[in-house]
């Protein structure tokens, strides 16, 4: 049985593949706090939720029993300082596993732009300081909010150490240590609304979204405020797909897992607007590394439609076979066959911010 | 001092938050002893800074506390701390 999260901004919905159609598994957990991101770990079945409390806080839970129960965990905290303008933690904007032979070592990307890790199955936090101190982070600066933030992490599948991130805005960082050091990458990026000789300057991208093939690595997606972008070097560099209709604006980007030429997007007009172009939802696909993309229509709402789809809110499962989608107005809708046609589930959600499917 | 600190049940929705009596000359102080053993708790209430959360309001016998920095509003004998959530940020 196929299992899809879905964090919306009133709770962590689920939904069940039953033998013939998915169904609700009934009202969400955490009801009326909204989920800023959520993980299930495939290395151990654990799950791992932020909720960004409007009046207390950021909180972290963890469940050890597919969600029966789960336990509160500490939330990151940045460093202690004086400064009447210290940094203190907004919310987790994502998740990520670390690597099969790092049993219960969890990333935590953050708002204001941070990457912390635990360890022990968020159970204790540290602060990158390596990042947070990175030349070049001082051009950084927030997209829709206060500060900058983080996320997108990319662990390589092939080695641990080896971390891609993305940051709006503040460009690609990459470490092959770990975290211990970090270099700049994303050059190819183009910020269309920067001065013109700012553009290009890698720090200053705004990547809505970064995702890599899952089994080449090296292919990577991004889903950048201006465009379509494609790396064949994990995002060190990257080349921009143009004329993509209806739209290149959207933030979200579902790498196909073992096709390197394949990824679905959710386009929408660009960005004062954020809607679908001519009220029409559609989702991209390539299948030639992002030269050519086809428009899927079938089964989503073609008639004065406003769902926007938030950057965590495509997501492909693990065999490449399976969509799911949500938006902003509470839409979700399942594809079973590669984004060709899409089956609703509801139309009444809270605001959907993130899907997961169970690995 | 001795003072009495009572929570929003807006927040003991999240956390057990039971009425507290804690010893301090300050807010901060009476805080720090109230808390004292409940990282979490402690967590709905102050950032990791210390400062008060944004959202989050403390009445000291009741008049809003000037201090949301460092919460060194003075505290008197008899005094009730309630601590709730702002009207902002929900």
């Amino acid at each position: 049985m196929a299992t899809l999260w879905v964090g919306s901004r009133k709770g962590l919905f689920r939904f069940d593949d039953g033998a013939a159609s998915w169904q609700s598994a009934g009202p969400p957990q955490f009801l009326a706090e909204p989920v800023s991101a959520f993980l299930d770990d495939p290395r151990d079945g654990a799950l791992y939720i932020s909720l960004y409390h409007g009046h207390f806080g950021c909180k972290l839970h963890r469940s050890d029993d597919r969600g029966k129960t789960w336990v509160e965990l500490p939330s990151p905290a940045y460093p202690k300082s004086d400064a009447p303008d210290a940094p203190a933690l907004e919310f987790v904007w994502c998740f990520a596993a670390g690597g099969a032979d790092e049993p219960g070592v969890i990333w935590a990307g953050t708002l204001p732009g941070g990457v912390f890790k635990s360890t022990d199955r968020g159970q204790t936090w540290v602060l990158n300081e390596a990042l947070w101190n990175v030349p070049g982070r001082d051009k950084w600066f927030g997209a829709g909010y206060d500060h900058p933030g983080v996320h997108s992490i990319c662990v390589d599948p092939r080695d641990s150490r080896h971390i891609v991130i993305a940051v709006s805005i503040g460009g690609v960082w990459i470490t092959r240590d770990g975290g211990d050091s970090w270099v700049i990458g994303g050059y190819g990026l183009r910020n269309e609304y920067m001065p013109p000789d700012q553009a290009q300057t890698p720090e200053l991208q705004d990547v809505h979204l970064m995702a890599a093939c899952v089994s080449d690595p090296d292919r990577m997606w991004a889903q950048h405020h201006n465009g379509i972008f494609v790396s064949d070097d994990g995002g060190m560099n990257c080349r921009e797909s143009l004329n993509v209709k209806p739209s290149n604006f959207g933030f979200a980007v579902a790498p196909h897992p073992t096709d390197r030429n394949r990824a679905w997007f959710a386009p929408a007009k660009k960005d004062e607007y954020r809607v679908p172009v001519d009220g029409r939802l559609v989702v991209t696909e390539t299948r030639d590394g992002g030269v050519t993309f086809a428009s899927h229509s079938s089964g989503l709402p073609q008639v004065e439609a406003y769902d926007l789809i938030y950057r965590h809110a495509l997501v492909i499962d693990r065999t490449g076979q399976r969509l799911a989608m949500g938006s902003t107005t509470g839409g979700l809708w399942v594809s079973d066959d590669q984004g060709a046609t899409w089956q609703l589930l509801s139309a009444h959600l809270p605001p959907i911010a993130c899907l997961t499917f169970a690995p | 001092m001795v003072a009495k600190v009572r929570f929003t049940s807006h927040l003991v929705r999240h956390r057990p938050a039971p009425m507290i009596d804690a010893a301090g000359a300050t807010v901060a102080e009476v805080l720090a002893a109230g808390l004292a053993g409940d990282d979490l708790l402690r967590s709905y209430v102050l950032d990791e800074q210390g400062r008060l959360r944004k959202h989050v309001t403390i009445y000291l016998d009741g008049s809003v506390i000037t201090d949301r920095l460092r919460l060194s509003d003075p505290v008197g004998p008899q005094t009730e701390i309630y601590v709730l959530q702002a009207l902002s940020g929900g």
